[in-house]
């Protein structure tokens, strides 16, 4: 029934920026297996010809007024941050 | 001691007329919050309650009417609120505490209402249970050992308990219905887009609704009413009806089309929740109502289409935790890939990281046709099967769930089980209708309640149909 297999799971949770033990990976592929394998059903629905629904709200080009109004400060924004320097969020090095 | 169960409407008269304080309220919110701890409903108290109180009171004082004057409430933990952590019941934003507050808080707070403490949720809204919190289940009010489903499980636990006067809720496929059901509460969700966003943490964006739990369909009235409206940061609000109010006396079900939803009480449901449904039927018809069963076919695969698009949108929303700007940065991480995948891997629970790692899979290269692409269709031909039901209904009903409140740990191992709970409340999210459920009767001692569907943007009449079906039913606790 499943097939999504360890070596799938650790392909998609490298996608998704999550780091899974091996343990998690195995657990995790019989538990997606059983979801795919429940999401199947839709294969028998015939779609042929339908368009897709992205949202349901009917509404196309909100505007606002372009004005510039408050926003929250640097600091308050920063706060959250979890290292700061000099009013800039710290970033482990990117480029080698 | 101040009954918090009272109709809000009587507790803002004896505000205004000076019988009582918004403090009073506020302190007796936070006494029996204390007194009822137990169910672990409330994962923070607000320390500027009373504050926040007192200067409803000097407002009331300077002669503002307050529609909401001193009414305490407590807000889901994915509202953004000052004073507070916001957390969404997530280690990943433990210690997170929001710079701004989102706008149906703001409107609560403008209208005299007080939040008194941050309702506890499966994490990220991510459940049927709360046992997806990271910081421990709530339990259900009515029996300990089971849970008071979910997400918005502490929001209906702490209604049921008398702790607030309401609960803010957020549904995206059963998170206000279901608990409010399970708990004996009145849960609403609006249609999608008549209550703003803004300001309460993404699960589903094309699904998440804003709505809350109260002790009766009045009181939701009242608090539509306050939070209702288009609101220039959310782009997908849509213009309101002019009031939510209802009026003192229930108006008549006389001649109203109501289908019961075939589907719904189909094999696998318990058998006490669908005497309880059948009941209520059968009670509504004797006040006037038309009622017939309606096949809406495809409501029995909403689910699989539900567990396709949902979890896309989670993936999505859910990648803006990086361990950089906000939440939990793995101490462990030698570089930047790794704060990404140990912050990560440190700080969402189990569920979070299925629904991630589902929303990849079907989002990914290869699959994207075959599942998203497939589900979004599906969704089309839902919202037609819908439209169709409400040509010839006013509104349709049936369960919240195929069951009353399950025991603690029943589910919480076998991840799709917990999904099917969702499966009478997740087509509404998917078409963009609305939902209430309104307390009906009682399984051995569980709450069960009535799910009253309406039409896209028809929430003053569900509300007066709600309203019809709450006096009908009567003293549901004795049924």
């Amino acid at each position: 029934m499943s097939k999504i297999g360890v070596t799938e799971v650790q392909r998609v949770a490298k996608l998704a920026r999550i780091g899974l033990s091996d343990e998690e990976a195995a657990r995790m592929a019989v538990e997606l297996g059983q979801i795919v394998a429940f999401v199947e059903q839709l294969q028998a629905v015939d779609v042929d010809g339908v368009e897709p629904t992205d949202q349901v709200t009917g509404l196309v080009d909100v505007w606002r007024e372009d004005v510039v109004k408050p926003s929250l400060s640097r600091a308050e924004l920063l706060a959250n941050a979890p290292e700061q320097k000099d009013g800039y969020i710290v970033v482990k090095r990117v480029l080698g | 001691m101040i009954d918090l169960r009272r109709p809000i409407a009587d507790l803002v008269a004896e505000v205004k007329s000076g019988k009582l304080t918004a403090v009073e309220l506020a302190q007796a919110s936070l006494d029996r919050i204390e007194a009822t701890k137990d169910f672990h409903a409330v994962l923070e108290v607000s320390p500027i309650a009373i504050a926040d109180a007192q200067a409803v009171d000097a407002r009331v004082k300077a002669g503002e009417d307050l529609p909401l004057a001193g009414i305490p409430f407590i807000a889901k933990d994915n509202y953004l609120t000052l004073g507070t952590h916001t957390t969404a019941a997530s280690n990943i934003l433990a210690n997170f505490k929001a710079p701004y507050e989102g706008q149906a808080i703001r409107r609560l707070k403008a209208a005299g209402a007080v939040m008194v403490a941050k309702a506890n949720l499966d994490a990220f809204a991510h459940g049927s249970s709360t046992e997806n919190s990271d910081f421990g289940p709530t339990k259900n009010p009515h029996d300990p050992t089971r849970v008071p489903g979910g997400s918005s499980g502490g929001s209906a636990a702490a209604v049921a308990l008398g702790q607030a006067c309401f609960a803010t809720g957020s549904d995206t496929g059963s998170s206000i219905r279901l608990p409010a059901s399970f708990c004996g509460v009145v849960g609403m969700m609006p249609s999608y887009g008549l209550v703003s966003r803004n300001g309460i943490i993404a699960m589903g964006s094309s699904f998440d609704t804003i709505g809350a739990m109260t002790n009766n369909v009045s009181d939701m009235g009242l608090i539509m009413d306050i939070i209702a409206g288009k609101d220039p940061d959310d782009a997908t609000t849509v213009e309101r009806d002019p009031s939510y109010r209802l009026s003192a006396t229930a108006p008549s079900l006389k001649g109203k089309k109501i289908g019961l939803i075939k589907e719904y009480l189909a094999e696998g449901i318990d058998p006490r929740v669908k005497k309880t449904i059948l009941e209520t039927a059968e009670m509504l018809k004797a006040a006037g109502a038309e009622i017939e069963e309606i096949s809406i076919p495809l409501v029995d695969l909403a689910l699989a289409a539900y567990y396709i698009l949902v979890p896309a949108e989670v993936s999505s929303n859910l990648a803006r935790y990086d361990g950089v700007r906000f939440g939990h940065s793995s101490k462990a991480a030698a570089n930047l890939e790794e704060t990404y995948r140990l912050s990560r891997d440190e700080g969402f629970g189990a569920e979070a990281k299925r629904r991630i790692l589902i929303g990849t899979y079907v989002l990914s290269s290869g699959y994207y046709d075959a599942y998203y692409k497939r589900a979004q269709k599906v969704r089309t031909l839902l919202i037609r099967e819908f439209k169709k039901a409400f040509k010839t209904h006013d509104f349709l009903i049936g369960p919240n769930a195929p069951m009353p409140a399950f025991p603690i740990g029943e589910k919480a191992a076998d991840p799709l089980q917990m999904y099917l709970a969702d499966i009478c409340t997740v087509a509404v999210n998917l078409v963009g209708s609305c939902g209430i459920s309104v307390p009906a009767g009682m399984a051995d001692g569980l709450p069960v309640g009535l799910q009253v569907i309406g039409p896209q943007h028809g929430e003053v009449g569900l509300l007066e149909a709600a309203q019809a079906a709450e006096a009908v039913i009567g003293d549901w606790t004795k049924r």
